[in-house]
């Protein structure tokens, strides 16, 4: 397997320890999903970390439906050209096409998601054979391990995109964290078995066993649309919060990224959380789970 | 010695940072308020990002006190981003973006390029040689008077010390290797006896 870290005199380029690297510069900030030029701006003068420039905020893409693909590179080109922070883009679950086209256009990290619609029904992409990093969705640890081996340099819960919901997010952070609390309580023995239920590299668990935590870090992601919300998954265990739909299809985007913000950064502090929440306007609408069909589902994709 | 180094907690590499002083044996505390900051003796300044971490010093109420503890002495240490913070001129910031002046050197913000540039370099230095971790890292353009260049490469400068204040282009905190903080404890150290 091509392995793309490139060495140049005593300089090497696409190291796990510079894609990594990135990952942990993120921590703590706020990943916001923007559609143009104008609201990268915007996103970035409320204090994003980054921002994912897509075509279609997924409760679009659930409106909609067809087929979700990589965005035109005018459009993220354009975002590229107007905002300092890092900016992410989506390449379809397998399509290693997509990320080629992605890396070429100085995209910072490509996130392998499941919004869009798959274009592999068994195969990931290799992650090791690029130079910049990979984000990659998860369900539970064994998803998240199998991504990693794949390269992933972080790993984000799928919770349910386009919602407004967290419930799934909440599931997911709390199936991925929960496991890795029980796997630092097995003994030796019992690594095997958990290697083989979580369909996983044994190396991978045995690491977690030895260091508490999951080998990159982990952020939240899929129904954030208040500070509360990015609270919440903060205080489950996420490192920081990814929010798609939430911001651009409320009512006022601005404020509402701000408060989104200072959430993450100050999650436990309830007072901080109640003055930032006060004033937003209305959030998105939001749906319920029992309004979506099973097949309509962005997280049972991937495998 | 009953010594606390706060860790700018407000976004970014702050819990690398916290690892790595855990791993010497040094107390961290997370700083993301002024009460915090009042009860630590020096203060990292981890990477991430620069804007982000410029707005959220105002809205957290934390600029003027940092910014107070510096001139009185306080040791800080900043890395990428953090550097950018301390830093006299900031070029290719944002122009909203404000920063400590805490030493004397032009910085300019991602000059080293985009993620797909990032790298790993052997930097050598008079604290010792290091593996340097580079992520969409700041470039030392200018290096005043007053300011030591404690490591570079390719004859550029990466570590820079101007009294109490020590700034860095690169990672300390991702490779593993703490004696840069080690270094930063005994500056630390010096000026409590003092």
């Amino acid at each position: 397997m091509a392995n793309m870290v490139s060495t140049n005199g005593s300089s090497s380029t696409g190291t796990n320890r510079v894609k990594r690297g990135l990952a942990e510069m993120l921590k703590g900030g706020v990943i916001m999903d923007v559609v143009n030029s104008d609201q990268a701006k915007i996103a970035e003068d409320a204090g994003a970390c980054a921002v994912m420039a897509l075509e279609r905020v997924p409760a679009d893409i659930r409106r909609d439906g067809g087929v979700a693909r990589m965005s035109d590179p005018d459009m993220i080109m354009a975002i590229q050209a107007s905002v300092h922070i890092p900016v992410m883009a989506k390449a379809r679950i397998g399509h290693f096409v997509e990320a080629q086209i992605l890396q070429s256009l100085g995209v910072d990290f490509i996130d392998e998601s499941e919004v869009l619609t798959p274009a592999d029904e068994a195969h990931h992409i290799d992650k090791f054979a690029f130079t910049i990093p990979f984000v990659c969705g998860a369900t539970n640890l064994g998803e998240a391990l199998r991504r990693i081996s794949e390269g992933a340099a972080l790993i984000r819960s799928k919770g349910e995109a386009g919602t407004g919901n967290m419930v799934e997010a909440v599931r997911h952070l709390r199936s991925i964290l929960g496991d890795i609390r029980k796997i630092t309580q097995a003994d030796s023995a019992e690594l095997f078995e958990w290697a083989k239920r979580l369909q996983a590299p044994l190396s991978l668990v045995q690491e977690i066993a030895e260091t508490g935590k999951l080998q990159v870090p982990l952020f939240a992601a899929g129904g954030i649309a208040t500070p509360a919300d990015a609270a919440l998954a903060m205080q489950l265990g996420a490192e920081t919060v990814f929010v798609g739909s939430g911001i651009f299809k409320s009512a006022d985007p601005a404020p509402r990224a701000k408060a989104i913000v200072e959430a993450t950064t100050h999650f436990r502090d309830a007072a901080v959380l109640a003055r930032v929440s006060r004033g937003l306007g209305v959030a998105m609408t939001g749906i319920g789970m029992d309004e979506i069909n099973e097949t309509q589902r962005f997280a049972q994709r991937g495998w | 010695m009953n010594m606390q180094v706060g860790v700018l907690a407000l976004q970014g590499a702050f819990a690398a940072h916290s690892d790595c002083l855990t791993s010497i044996g040094v107390q961290s505390v997370e700083v993301r308020t002024p009460g915090q900051l009042n009860s630590v003796d020096a203060l990292l300044m981890p990477g991430g990002e620069s804007s982000t971490m410029s707005q959220l010093l105002e809205s957290s109420g934390l600029f003027d006190p940092i910014s107070t503890r510096i001139a009185d002495g306080m040791p800080v240490f900043g890395t990428c981003a953090g550097m950018i913070l301390l830093a006299s001129e900031i070029l290719d910031g944002r122009s909203d973006q404000r920063s400590f002046s805490a030493i004397d050197i032009s910085v300019r913000r991602n000059a080293f390029g985009r993620q797909v540039d990032s790298f790993e370099s052997a930097i050598k230095s008079s604290v010792g040689d290091f593996q340097g971790i580079f992520i969409r890292a700041p470039r030392i353009e200018r290096v005043g008077d007053e300011v030591e260049v404690l490591g570079s490469i390719n004859n550029e400068p990466v570590l820079v010390r101007q009294g109490n204040v020590l700034a860095a282009s690169f990672h300390p905190e991702l490779s593993n290797d703490a004696r840069l903080h080690e270094y930063f404890v005994s500056i630390t150290a010096i000026r409590k006896k003092v």
